[in-house]
């Protein structure tokens, strides 16, 4: 009876994985791909990205998956770092995905975009240094603005309103950073402002007090900071420290609400660039209050990554196909309805709209300047 | 001279949360001659219990500064302590009479598990507390410019000398300190003498985390923002800061610390904030150009 059992059991294995095969083959279900900051110091807007991409699959799949065949998602993590971003590329192009959001940062985004590019994978990204879409490459698509477009709105927002005051234009040495921190200082002497200081500082520090007694010393009334919010958070705060009182110009990446709670009270007199806040769109509104049951504040780039997958189903539903021609023709070409706005791109795949508007922190929320 | 004295205090103070660090390093370092690679994330868990902790206290109502601040330390070093304990535990007293590179590789591994185990449980996102003790001196104003001393920049400088002090006391003084030294030179014979080296290593394993736990609270209270991966860059200048001093001794990794920590702070004032690290590593390769065993390390003497 025992080595009944265990024959059975010999028996009863292969015939699950034959079963499983055959299982996979009738349900070829498409893998499309998010790839950011999953860990690492950014990891927050990894999170972000996860969240959002999670529930638009979740929902495209509730509703009948795309063209009949259910999505399954796939998550890299680059960690904001250049080489791993290229090896999460590899993988990615190995599982046979064929869609990818990302990468977040615009330096992994650059290097990851030409493998996506040789293995025939349209990608969606937010990553916002120019570069990323001047290279000439069919397959990627931006759905948030361009450094160059933010910067020089911010930079001429700076001169406008404290175009009396002194500005330093700081950076982190990043791609997106030194890019965007460029950018503000050229939209600042187009209108004749000079900056007193244009210096770097090194993220992933604790200890910013060098840069805010340089700050301090010069002056500085004004900071148009080019970088990511936690180094900002630690610079509001140390300059608190030592009484400077700081009014600080960011890009998109300061509406990450992690700013406020890490700047302790300092955040009011952070502005920054980001489009329009999705979560007001009323296409938007009933994703919004899932996300808020399902306790994810839908900010920053969560929206932005159900909008990148609802971009994808979209565009394959209008192509009526997922081969990469049909895909890239469709999405170059149609216009797209999305909770994060209205999308449909030029032809370096640019957003038409980006429409980057400035805001600026009260409290735990972010409101419009006017 | 106002900006010159203010990077001089915050040059101090940061130096004295890297010698608080490297004290554990060094102690580690001379007990198995190992570089313990999971230190840092040790103190980064320290400052993720603080920032637990204070919350929790703040939320139960407990206002008075000194007992939370007091009950903080408790409970941070505690747990470290654990930590330290359960690191040396796991990974590396089975390795122990392996190959030299064996533990070193699974100290790296410690590190990288830490470091994702706080993130997975902890979440990614960066924990901020309201400032703790807030407030300070304003020393004078020259030209505008006014010099700020907090009364947080003050108890860090404090508690780090008195814990070199009452950690050199113990290893020259006690008993304790005899037989950590024995272990340190001869670890064969000292068993043979009845010293049990396992309990003793484990033990500076405890000491060294129960450091690391109070630069993680005195961190947290400095700064008011932690997050899981604070410990890579705080390990990596506080391992340079024992190199300096001389690993191996204890007012050396102090010392080390100091120095780091001025150097950056005026680097990045007078220089360019972009690059304090230049100057940092640049000193680091000067020095042990000159004296390869650090500042204040004995050479090792080979014997025949």
């Amino acid at each position: 009876m025992k080595s009944n059992m265990k024959l059975n059991a010999k028996l009863v294995v292969p015939a699950l994985g034959l079963a499983a095969l055959f299982a996979a083959q009738a349900h070829a279900d498409y893998s499309v791909a998010i790839a950011g900051p999953m860990t690492g110091e950014y990891a927050s807007a990894g999170e972000q990205i996860r969240k959002g991409a999670e529930m638009a699959v979740a929902d495209i799949n509730a509703k009948g998956g795309v063209l009949g065949q259910k999505l399954k998602l796939e998550i890299g993590d680059d960690a904001c770092d250049p080489k791993q971003a290229v090896s999460v590329a590899n993988a990615m192009v190995n599982k046979k995905i064929v869609f990818m959001h990302g990468h977040w940062c615009s330096s992994s985004t650059i290097p990851a975009s030409e493998i996506y590019n040789e293995a025939q994978i349209p990608m969606a990204t937010v990553s916002t240094n120019p570069k990323v879409t001047e290279r000439g490459l069919k397959n990627i698509f931006r759905i948030l603005g361009r450094d160059d477009q933010q910067g020089g709105i911010a930079g001429t927002f700076l001169a406008q309103r404290f175009g009396t005051k002194k500005i330093a234009v700081v950076d982190d040495k990043s791609a997106y950073g030194k890019g965007l921190a460029d950018e503000m200082d050229k939209g600042l002497q187009s209108k004749g402002v000079k900056a007193v200081l244009r210096e770097s500082v090194t993220a992933g520090q604790k200890d910013y007090s060098g840069i805010v007694s340089k700050l301090k010393a010069a002056g500085v009334e004004v900071l148009a900071y080019g970088g990511y919010h936690t180094e900002v958070a630690l610079i509001l705060r140390q300059a608190q420290q030592v009484g400077l009182k700081l009014t600080v110009m960011g890009g998109d990446t300061m509406s990450n609400n992690e700013l406020v709670t890490a700047a302790g009270g300092n955040a009011d007199s952070v502005m920054f660039t980001f489009a329009p806040d999705a979560r007001v769109n009323p296409e938007a509104a009933d994703v919004v209050k899932r996300f808020r049951e399902a306790k994810v504040e839908p900010d920053g780039y969560v929206l932005y990554a159900y909008g990148a997958m609802q971009l994808f189903a979209q565009a394959a539903t209008q192509a009526k196909s997922v081969k990469y021609a049909d895909l890239q023709k469709a999405l170059a070409n149609g216009t797209f309805n999305t909770v994060a706005g209205k999308w449909s791109f030029d032809a370096k795949g640019d957003l038409k709209a980006p429409g980057f508007v400035v805001y600026q922190w009260k409290g735990n929320k972010y409101e419009m300047v006017k | 001279m106002g900006q010159l004295i203010q990077q001089l205090i915050n040059g101090l103070t940061l130096g004295a949360v890297y010698g608080l660090i490297a004290l554990g390093y060094t102690m580690v370092y001379g007990i198995i001659g190992m570089i313990n690679f999971a230190h840092g994330d040790i103190y980064m868990v320290s400052a993720i219990i603080a920032v637990t902790v204070l919350t929790l206290l703040g939320s139960l109502g407990i206002a008075a500064i000194p007992l939370s601040l007091l009950i903080t330390l408790a409970v941070a070093i505690f747990f470290t302590a654990v930590y330290g304990w359960a690191v040396e535990r796991v990974a590396y007293r089975p390795l122990r009479g392996s190959t030299r590179l064996a533990p070193l590789i699974s100290a790296i591994g410690m590190s990288i598990f830490l470091q994702n185990m706080v993130q997975l449980t902890q979440g990614a996102r960066v924990k901020p507390i309201a400032a703790l003790l807030p407030g300070g001196f304003e020393l004078f104003t020259q030209n505008g410019f006014t010099v700020h001393l907090a009364y947080t920049q003050i108890l860090i400088v404090i508690t780090t000398v008195l814990l070199l002090c009452v950690f050199s006391y113990l290893i020259t003084r006690t008993s304790f300190g005899r037989q950590q030294r024995a272990c340190e030179q001869d670890r064969t014979m000292t068993s043979l003498l009845g010293i049990n080296v396992d309990r003793t290593i484990s033990l500076t394993f405890v000491l060294g985390a129960a450091l690391a736990a109070v630069a993680g609270v005195m961190v947290t209270v400095y700064y008011g923002v932690v997050d899981f991966s604070i410990g890579f860059v705080a390990g990596i200048k506080a391992f340079t800061a024992a190199v300096l001093g001389g690993v191996g001794s204890l007012p050396g990794a102090v010392l080390g610390g100091l120095i780091i920590g001025l150097i950056e702070s005026f680097w990045g004032a007078y220089l360019s904030p972009a690059y304090s690290d230049l100057g940092t590593f640049g000193i680091l390769i000067l020095v042990l150009m000159f004296r390869p065993s650090g500042l204040l390390g004995r050479p090792e003497v080979e014997k025949v």
